[in-house]
C-alpha cells in the first residue's frame, strides 16, 4: 500500500501520479545514464568557472568589497513550447498595461477619473513623481526593462508575485547560466532543441536605440552604474560590454545646456540614452536626494527637456509598488479591454481594517511584506517563522499597517535540484525579462531562482537562493 | 574613451608592472644574500636597497626598525598594510580591471582575476625558501598578462593607455634600481673586476633581465659605466630608460587629440635627451643627479598625462566649458 501522502505541491518534473512530465522525459533518461558523482563534479566545475569569470555579487551588510557566488544549480528548469506561449502572451499583456498606466497617471489620469483606482493610491504614493507630469517619452514607454516575477502552483496556474519596473537585475545570470550549461553539458543540448536566449543583449540594444530622443538614428547609449561596489556591478559591466557601449558612473557625466555629456579622453561627448542602474533618488542631487554622490547634477532637467532618455524612466516605482500591484488586472481591463491572462496572488491590504483583522489572526499561515520592500528583506514567512519572530513582526505591522500587505503562503512548484543528498525537489520561481521599445520583446526563458534549503520558499539571492538555467523547448 | 576608463587602464598596467618590479628587486636581494659580503651589518645593508628602491623605507622602519630579510620580504611582498606591496599591487590592478571590465577582453580579465585569486590562496606565513618561487610566479603572471593583452585586445586607444602605464612605470623602476644599486656598489669600485664585483653588478643586470643581453652586447667584463649606459641609453634593451621612453612617446602620439600637447612635448624632450645623450656626459653630471632629475621629469609627465586625459571635474570642467562655448560659437 502506498502510504505516501499526496503532495499538494506541483513538481516540474514528476506528475502527481509519479509519472514523468513529457518535457522532462528526455532529460530524466539522460540523468539516469549519468554515473554516480558526475553531476557533483560538473557542479564543482561550474563553481570554478563562475569564480574565474568573477560572476559574483556583494551582500549588503558584509565587509565592503566581499564577493560571493550565487549558487548555480546544474539541473535545468524546463518549459514546453505551449506553456511558454501562454506565459509570454500574459507577460506582454501585463507590461503593456503597466506602461499605459504610467503614461496615463503622468498625463490625463483617466484611470483615476474613471474611478478604477483611487487618487490617493496613486498621487499620495511615495514613489509617485509629480515632476514627471506632462513629460512625453518616446513611444510612451516608461519601463523599458521589466522583470516580472512568477510562481507556479499547478499545471496551468501561474501567479504574478510582483512586477519589477525600476532596475530589475538578474539577466546576466540568465545568460551566464546558459553559457555554463552549454559548456558543461554539450550532449544535453544535442538531445534537446532549446530556444536560444543569447540574443538578449542585442534585443536590449535595439530597445534602447528605439528609445532615443527625437528618433535619432544612431544614438550614443551608455550603461550607468552606481559603481564597482554595487551588488549587481558584474551585470552592469557585462551588459555594457555585450552591447559594446560605455559603462559610466555619475562622475563620468555632466550636464551642460540641458544636454548630457560624458568626459572622454577626446573631450566631452553627448549622450542620448542612459540605461541607468541607479535608483531615482540618487540620479540627480539637484532634483532628488541632495546627498547623492552617485548622481549627475542637472540630469533630471536634461531629461525633462527631452535631450536625454533614461531607461527606465523616472517614477516607475509607483506602478510596481506592492499596493498598486493589486490593480494591475484592472489596468489590463481598463487600457487594453482584455481579460488578464496571468492572475495576481490574492492579497490583503492591511490599510483596510477587515483585512488587517484577518491577517493579524492568521499570521502563522501568511506571508507579509512591506509595500515598498524588495530583495526579500523585511518580510515575514509565517509558516517558517518562530513565535517570537511573528510577535515582533506583529508589532511592526501595528505600528504602520498601511505599509504592509499579506498573501497566502503559496505552494510554489518544485524542480529537481542538486543538493548534498543528491537530486531533490526544491521550490522555484521565474523572472522573465521584458523589453519595451516600439514593440514588446522577450527572449524565451528567464531567470529561475531556487531556494536551496529544503522546504524554504525564499528564493532571493541575498537570502541564499540559487539559480538555474531555464529552458524553453521548441515544438 | 571615458576618462575614468583610461585612468583605470593606465593604473591597471602600472600596478601589474610595479608588482613585477618589486618581485625582481626582491629576487635579486635574495640571491645576493647568498653571497659572502664582509661588511658589518651585512643583512641590514643589503636589505635596505629594496626598501629604498620601492620607496617603502619609511613605512617599514616604523613597523619593524632594522632591515631584515624576513621582514623586508614580507613587507614588500605580502603585507596587506603596505600600500605598495606586491599583494596590494595585484589587488589594485584587479580592482582597476574590474572597474573597466567592458574595456578589456575577457581573457585579460580572467588572467588578472585568477592571479588575484591565486594570490589569496597563498600562505600568508610563507617560509623563506618559498619566496624565490613566489617571485618567479609574480613575474610569470605579469608576462602572461602582457602577452594576453597584446594577443587579444584591439589596437586602439585602450591599448595605448595600457602601454603608457606599463612603460612609464618601468622607466621609473629602472631608474630607481640603477640609482640605489649604483650607490651601494660604487664603494667597492676599488676591486673592479673582482669576483664579488662581478656578482654584484651581475645581479643588478639580472634584476632587469639584462645579464645575458649585456654579455651579448658588450662581450666583455661588467663595468659600472657600461651598465649605466646599457640601462639608460641603449634603445634595444627592453627595460632601459631609452626603450621605455620610446614606447611612452609612441603611445602618446597615437592617443593624440586636442589636449595633451604638454605631455607630448615633455615625452618628446625626454626621449630626445636619451636618444642623443652620451654616457660620459651623464657620468660627469653625476649619475645620481641625472637619475633624480629623470625621476622628477617623468613624474611631471605623469601629472601632465593625468591632467590631459585621465582626470575629470576638477581641472577638466573648466576646459570643458571653454571647449563647449567655443563649439557653440
Amino acid at each position: 500500500m502506498n502510504t505516501k501522502p499526496k503532495s499538494p505541491i506541483f513538481d516540474e518534473m514528476n506528475a502527481d501520479d509519479g509519472s514523468l512530465r513529457d518535457i522532462y522525459q528526455n532529460y530524466a533518461q539522460w540523468l539516469k545514464e549519468m554515473p554516480d558523482g558526475a553531476l557533483q563534479r560538473k557542479s564543482a566545475e561550474a563553481e570554478l568557472l563562475f569564480r574565474r569569470l568573477g560572476i559574483t555579487f556583494a551582500v549588503y551588510g558584509e565587509a565592503a568589497g566581499s564577493e560571493r557566488l550565487i549558487p548555480f544549480d546544474v539541473v535545468p528548469r524546463i518549459f514546453g513550447a505551449d506553456e511558454w506561449r501562454r506565459l509570454e502572451t500574459g507577460i506582454k499583456q501585463r507590461v503593456k498595461a503597466l506602461n499605459a498606466f504610467l503614461h496615463d497617471i503622468y498625463h490625463d489620469q483617466e484611470i483615476i477619473k474613471a474611478g478604477v483606482i483611487g487618487a490617493d493610491q496613486v498621487l499620495k504614493n511615495a514613489m509617485y513623481r509629480p515632476e514627471m507630469c506632462g513629460i512625453d517619452l518616446p513611444n510612451q514607454v516608461y519601463a523599458h526593462i521589466a522583470g516580472i516575477d512568477l510562481v507556479r502552483v499547478g499545471q496551468n496556474d501561474f501567479y504574478v508575485l510582483e512586477d519589477n519596473l525600476r532596475t530589475p537585475s538578474g539577466v546576466s545570470y540568465m545568460l551566464e547560466n546558459r553559457r555554463t550549461m552549454m559548456r558543461l553539458f554539450p550532449e544535453l543540448f544535442a538531445r534537446h532543441t532549446v530556444e536560444p536566449v543569447e540574443h538578449y543583449p542585442q534585443m536590449l540594444l535595439d530597445t534602447l536605440r528605439e528609445a532615443a530622443p527625437y528618433g535619432k538614428s544612431n544614438p550614443t547609449i551608455v550603461v550607468m552604474t552606481p559603481g564597482s561596489y554595487n551588488s549587481a556591478y558584474f551585470e552592469h559591466a557585462f551588459l555594457a560590454s555585450q552591447m559594446g557601449v560605455e559603462l559610466v558612473e555619475g562622475q563620468d557625466l555632466f550636464v551642460h545646456n540641458q544636454k548630457a555629456f560624458m568626459h572622454t579622453t577626446e573631450g566631452p561627448q553627448q549622450v542620448d540614452v542612459i540605461y541607468r542602474r541607479v535608483d531615482d533618488d540618487f540620479l540627480d542631487p539637484l532634483a532628488f536626494r541632495p546627498d547623492s554622490a552617485l548622481g549627475v547634477p542637472g540630469l533630471f532637467s536634461a531629461y525633462r527637456s527631452g535631450n536625454v532618455v533614461l531607461a527606465n524612466g523616472v517614477g516607475t516605482g509607483v506602478a510596481d509598488d506592492k499596493s498598486t500591484y493589486l490593480y494591475v488586472p484592472d489596468m489590463i481591463r481598463f487600457y487594453l479591454g482584455e481579460t488578464p491572462i496571468l492572475s495576481n496572488v490574492p492579497t490583503w491590504r492591511l490599510s483596510e481594517s477587515d483585512d488587517l483583522k484577518y491577517v493579524l489572526e492568521h499570521l502563522p499561515e501568511l506571508v507579509v511584506k512591506e509595500v515598498q520592500g524588495s530583495g526579500g528583506y523585511g518580510m515575514l514567512v509565517g509558516p517558517t517563522s518562530s513565535k517570537a519572530e511573528i510577535e515582533a513582526y506583529r508589532l511592526r505591522i501595528l505600528n504602520d499597517p498601511a505599509n504592509f500587505i499579506a498573501q497566502p503562503t503559496l505552494a510554489l512548484s518544485t524542480c529537481p535540484t542538486l543538493v548534498e543528498s543528491g537530486v531533490a525537489p526544491r521550490h522555484v520561481d521565474l523572472r522573465p525579462f521584458v523589453l519595451s521599445g516600439k514593440e514588446i520583446r522577450l527572449v524565451p526563458g528567464g531567470l529561475t531562482r531556487v531556494a536551496m534549503t529544503e522546504g524554504s520558499l525564499v528564493v532571493n539571492s541575498s537570502q541564499g537562493g540559487g539559480t538555474k538555467d531555464t529552458w524553453v523547448l521548441e515544438d | 574613451m571615458l576618462s575614468r576608463t583610461a585612468d583605470n587602464l593606465f593604473w591597471m598596467a602600472r600596478h601589474i608592472e610595479r608588482a613585477e618590479n618589486i618581485a625582481r628587486v626582491l629576487d635579486v636581494a635574495h640571491r645576493s644574500a647568498l653571497l659572502p659580503l664582509d661588511i658589518d651589518g651585512t643583512e641590514a645593508y643589503l636589505w635596505y636597497a629594496p626598501l629604498n628602491i620601492t620607496g617603502c623605507a619609511e613605512g617599514y622602519e616604523e613597523k619593524y626598525g632594522l632591515a631584515r630579510c624576513k621582514d623586508v620580504s614580507y613587507y614588500l611582498a605580502l603585507d596587506p598594510d603596505n600600500p605598495s606591496s606586491i599583494y596590494n599591487c595585484l589587488r589594485m590592478a584587479r580592482e582597476n580591471a574590474r572597474s573597466v571590465r567592458g574595456a578589456i577582453t575577457s581573457e585579460m580579465w580572467e588572467s588578472i582575476n585568477s592571479t588575484w585569486l591565486e594570490m589569496n590562496r597563498r600562505n600568508v606565513d610563507m617560509p623563506e625558501d618559498q619566496y624565490p618561487e613566489f617571485f618567479e610566479w609574480v613575474k610569470e603572471r605579469s608576462h602572461l598578462f602582457r602577452g594576453v593583452t597584446l594577443g587579444t585586445i584591439l589596437k586602439d586607444i585602450a591599448l595605448s593607455f595600457i602601454r603608457l602605464g606599463t612603460f612609464l612605470e618601468r622607466a621609473d623602476n629602472t631608474a630607481r634600481i640603477l640609482d640605489v644599486k649604483y650607490h651601494i656598489l660604487l664603494p667597492s669600485v676599488s676591486d673592479v673586476g673582482g669576483a664579488a664585483d662581478y656578482y654584484q653588478w651581475g645581479s643588478l643586470l639580472k634584476s632587469v633581465s639584462g645579464f645575458e643581453a649585456y654579455k651579448k652586447t658588450y662581450r666583455d667584463v661588467i663595468s659600472p659605466q657600461r651598465v649605466a649606459e646599457f640601462l639608460i641609453l641603449r634603445d634595444d634593451m627592453p627595460r632601459s630608460l631609452h626603450a621605455c621612453m620610446n614606447e611612452v612617446e609612441t603611445a602618446l602620439i597615437s592617443i593624440n587629440g586636442n589636449s595633451g600637447r604638454e605631455a607630448r612635448r615633455l615625452a618628446g624632450e625626454q626621449h630626445a635627451d636619451l636618444h642623443f645623450g652620451r654616457i660620459e656626459d651623464v657620468i660627469s653630471q653625476g649619475l645620481h643627479e641625472y637619475l633624480s632629475l629623470f625621476l622628477v621629469k617623468i613624474n611631471l609627465l605623469g601629472q601632465e598625462i593625468r591632467n590631459a586625459y585621465l582626470s575629470r571635474r576638477d581641472v577638466y570642467e573648466t576646459q570643458t566649458q571653454v571647449l563647449l562655448s567655443a563649439q557653440a560659437q
